[in-house]
């Protein structure tokens, strides 16, 4: 799933404060998971912004709502007279929330109340990891299922570096070092002689580097 | 045995005799003065001169201009291409830059991450990891190739190594991991700094065991250290290193104005020990900020003097 951390609050005061109505909008599917831009979230988020707004004595009409996804123009069908009121709109989605609310209200300003972070697991409760970077030519087949393009701060195709000590990244004694996982899972899937095949080099045209990506459903 | 290339490194150990490499950093300047100095203080002790691209991700006079100068000095440098920096269409750029000055050595690196470096907010690239460069030398100047397979009509002269660190973990892959550089083309290796020899020579045990030693030129790294500071500084603080107490302990005996001698000495007979080491083609005295060193140490440790090339 998309996981997302609130920006600082001042940071959000600073966009929408010159608003005189300003919808808080949650979305209550990936970042709603990670507890920071459902519309539980939206509700505490437009409480606090009243208050600042109380605070600093400036006149807002903060209204707090949300729907499932912020993604698909089906969800948004129950919040459209709110929307088309709205003189701007603070969006908890993700940043393609945020994009897909910038287009269907063409002249609605709409700001990010999140930084869209990572795609990511839940591993423990409350902690969430990266685990792709949608570079679009999955490896995870011969890298034993872990993913060194994520992973390894370096996403060698061919690691470790030298850099890997105790199971643990060189940037950070907290990381696990993506090749000590991926060697360890060859070994357990008897597949070790595995790491001296060398993979062709990765084709990134099909990454972000190739330019902003689409796929299209025939027949639909 | 047959040469590939013009690299007087090469040809010192194809004639069988062990060779010494050392190091320079270039200047965070605009000034040349600094790294053409460093390279007549060793020029006549050692037989090629790496030069260090951007090492710990600190911005420098890049690797590649520096390799110029010294190349005008008619020194043999070895030019250091860390992954981290440029993509594909750079790094073969600057492969044909080097090699229409002359210079005929490239050592293929991933480069340390750049949060180390005075840049950690900048983009990485790592397009190629130094595997995949190393394949990429060699099939420029093996094919006379670009990786899109367009032709190069004159190809690059390069001979080309690669690092090893035989004490970065897992320890299990450290031998299968300089199989797969051989078998990507590295002709040469240049190792981690070795203060741990126990581990190493069980490094070279599996090497060997292998037949790896038959096929690439393994040159074990030596940095003298200038106090029993740096020691537990490399000790705790640099990923990849490992530096046995005992050495600390040897460090700390000595009083501090004499632990800079003593780091001479264990380098001396580190490279002394090593030199028995089946296997090992010669020595990378990698003395950091500390070249004036350099011919002390080789000429002790019996390396000098170097062969002469024609």
């Amino acid at each position: 799933m998309i996981v997302g951390e609130q920006k600082p609050f001042e940071e959000i005061w600073e966009m929408i404060k010159g608003h005189k109505r300003l919808t808080v909008f949650g979305c209550n599917t990936c970042v709603a998971v990670c507890h920071q831009g459902g519309n539980k979230e939206a509700g505490i988020l437009a409480s606090l912004l009243r208050m600042r707004a109380t605070q600093e004595g400036v006149d807002i009409e903060i209204v707090d709502s949300g729907i499932e996804r912020q993604c698909e123009h089906e969800f948004f069908d129950q919040a459209r007279d709110l929307l088309e009121k709205s003189e701007a709109v603070l969006s908890l989605a993700c940043g393609i929330g945020v994009q897909f609310v910038a287009t269907k209200y063409h002249s609605t300003p709409v700001y990010p109340a999140l930084n869209t972070t990572f795609l990511g697991d839940v591993i423990a409760v409350g902690h969430f990891t990266e685990k792709c970077q949608a570079c679009g030519d999955c490896v995870l087949g011969i890298t034993g299922g872990v993913c060194p393009v994520s992973r390894c701060c370096k996403r060698l195709m061919n690691g470790p570096c030298g850099g890997s000590s105790n199971g643990k990244c060189e940037i950070s004694k907290d990381l696990d070092c993506a090749w000590q996982l991926i060697i360890d899972r060859l070994e357990a899937l008897g597949k070790l002689d595995d790491y001296e095949k060398i993979p062709p080099l990765k084709n990134w045209s099909k990454d972000r580097a190739g330019g902003p990506r689409s796929f299209k459903l025939e027949g639909i | 045995m047959e040469l590939k290339t013009s690299s007087r490194l090469e040809k010192v150990l194809k004639s069988g005799q062990l060779a010494v490499t050392s190091e320079c950093g270039p200047p965070r300047s605009s000034n040349p003065e600094g790294i053409i100095k460093k390279g007549q203080l060793i020029k006549d002790h050692v037989d090629a001169i790496n030069v260090t691209d951007n090492q710990t991700s600190v911005t420098r006079l890049c690797s590649l201009a520096a390799c110029v100068h010294l190349k005008l000095q008619g020194l043999d440098p070895v030019l250091q291409m860390v992954v981290r920096d440029r993509n594909r269409i750079a790094l073969q750029s600057d492969i044909l830059g080097a090699a229409s000055f002359g210079i005929n050595n490239v050592l293929c690196l991933s480069g340390d991450h750049q949060s180390f470096g005075d840049n950690p907010q900048a983009q990485n690239v790592f397009d190629l990891d130094s595997m995949q460069l190393v394949q990429t030398v060699r099939l420029m100047r093996d094919e006379g190739k670009f990786l899109s397979g367009d032709e190069i009509k004159v190809p690059p002269n390069l001979f080309v190594g690669a690092a090893a660190n035989p004490f970065a973990d897992p320890f299990k892959i450290r031998v299968p991991r300089l199989a797969k550089k051989i078998a990507a083309g590295a002709e040469f290796i240049q190792t981690q700094c070795i203060y741990n020899v126990d581990k190493f020579e069980l490094w070279m045990q599996g090497v060997r065991d292998r037949g790896l030693d038959e096929k690439i030129y393994i040159l074990a790294g030596i940095t003298p250290m200038r106090s029993v500071g740096m020691a537990k500084y490399l000790k705790k603080s640099v990923p990849g290193m490992d530096v046995p107490e005992e050495l600390i302990k040897r460090m700390s005996g000595v009083e501090k104005t004499q632990q800079a001698a003593e780091g001479i000495t264990i380098a001396v007979e580190t490279i002394q020990r090593l030199k028995e080491v089946k296997g090992v083609s010669g020595f990378h005295v990698m003395a950091i900020e500390w070249e004036e060193k350099v011919p002390e140490i080789v000429e002790r440790s019996g390396l000098f003097p170097r062969p002469t090339i024609a």
